[in-house]
C-alpha cells in the first residue's frame, strides 16, 4: 500500500471515530429523554470503536494485532447491547421517558417486568 | 503533516464529546441519564486510546482496550438491573 493512501485511510478512520464520539456527546446534551439519549450513546460504542480498531489493524497488520482487535470488537458487540437493553427496560419500568415522543408503544397496558 | 492536523482535530472532537458527557453526568436528571453518559465517557476513552495507537503506529494499549470492552458494561448493567422503581435521584 502506498504511503499516501495509507495516511489518507488512517486520517479518515480516525476522524470517523472522533465524529461518532462528538455526535454522542452532542446527542446526550440535546436529546429530550432517556431512550433518545440511549440511541445517541450507542453510536461510538460500536461504530466508532470499529472504525478506530480497523485503523489500528491496518496500521500494524499482523496476526496478533488482528486477533486482538477482532476480540475487542466482538466483546464490545456482546456487552454494549446488553447494557443498552437493560437500561432501556429500566427506563420504561421506572417511566423515565416521555410517552408523547413514542410513535409505537408495544408495552402499553403490560407490566414491564424487570 | 496531514496526520498532525488530523491528530489535533480528532483530539478536539474527543475532548468536546467527553466534556459533553461529563456535563450530562453532572446535570442528570435521572440516574439512568448518568449511567448512559458514563458509558459514553468510557466509549470515548476507548476510541481516543485506539486513535492514538493508530496515529502513532503502535499497539501498546490494545490490552487496555480489551479489558475496557469487557468490563465497562458492569457498572451500567448493575445500576440498571437494581434500580429501585420510582427513583428520582
Amino acid at each position: 500500500m502506498s504511503a499516501v493512501l495509507h495516511d489518507v485511510l488512517t486520517a479518515v478512520l480516525v476522524l470517523a471515530g472522533a465524529a461518532m464520539c462528538l455526535a454522542a456527546g452532542i446527542g446526550l446534551v440535546r436529546f429530550p429523554d432517556v431512550l433518545s439519549r440511549l440511541h445517541a450513546a450507542t453510536k461510538p460504542q460500536i461504530f466508532g470503536l470499529m472504525a478506530v480498531c480497523a485503523d489500528v489493524a491496518i496500521n500494524n497488520f499482523s496476526v496478533g494485532t488482528v486477533t486482538l482487535v477482532v476480540a475487542i470488537v466482538a466483546f464490545q458487540a456482546l456487552t454494549a447491547p446488553m447494557a443498552a437493553h437493560l437500561v432501556g427496560r429500566a427506563a420504561y419500568a421506572t417511566e423515565h421517558l416521555r410517552p408523547d415522543l413514542l410513535i409505537v408503544d408495544e408495552l402499553r397496558g403490560r407490566r414491564a417486568d424487570r | 503533516m496531514v496526520l498532525q492536523v488530523v491528530a489535533v482535530v480528532a483530539s478536539v472532537m474527543f475532548a468536546v464529546g467527553a466534556l459533553l458527557a461529563v456535563y450530562r453526568i453532572v446535570v442528570g436528571p435521572s440516574v439512568l441519564d448518568r449511567v448512559i453518559a458514563s458509558d459514553v465517557l468510557v466509549a470515548t476513552i476507548i476510541c481516543a486510546l485506539a486513535a492514538e495507537m493508530a496515529l502513532n503506529r503502535h499497539t501498546d494499549t490494545l490490552p487496555v482496550l480489551l479489558v475496557l470492552a469487557l468490563f465497562a458494561v458492569l457498572g451500567s448493567l448493575s445500576v440498571a438491573r437494581f434500580l429501585p422503581a420510582r427513583d428520582s435521584a
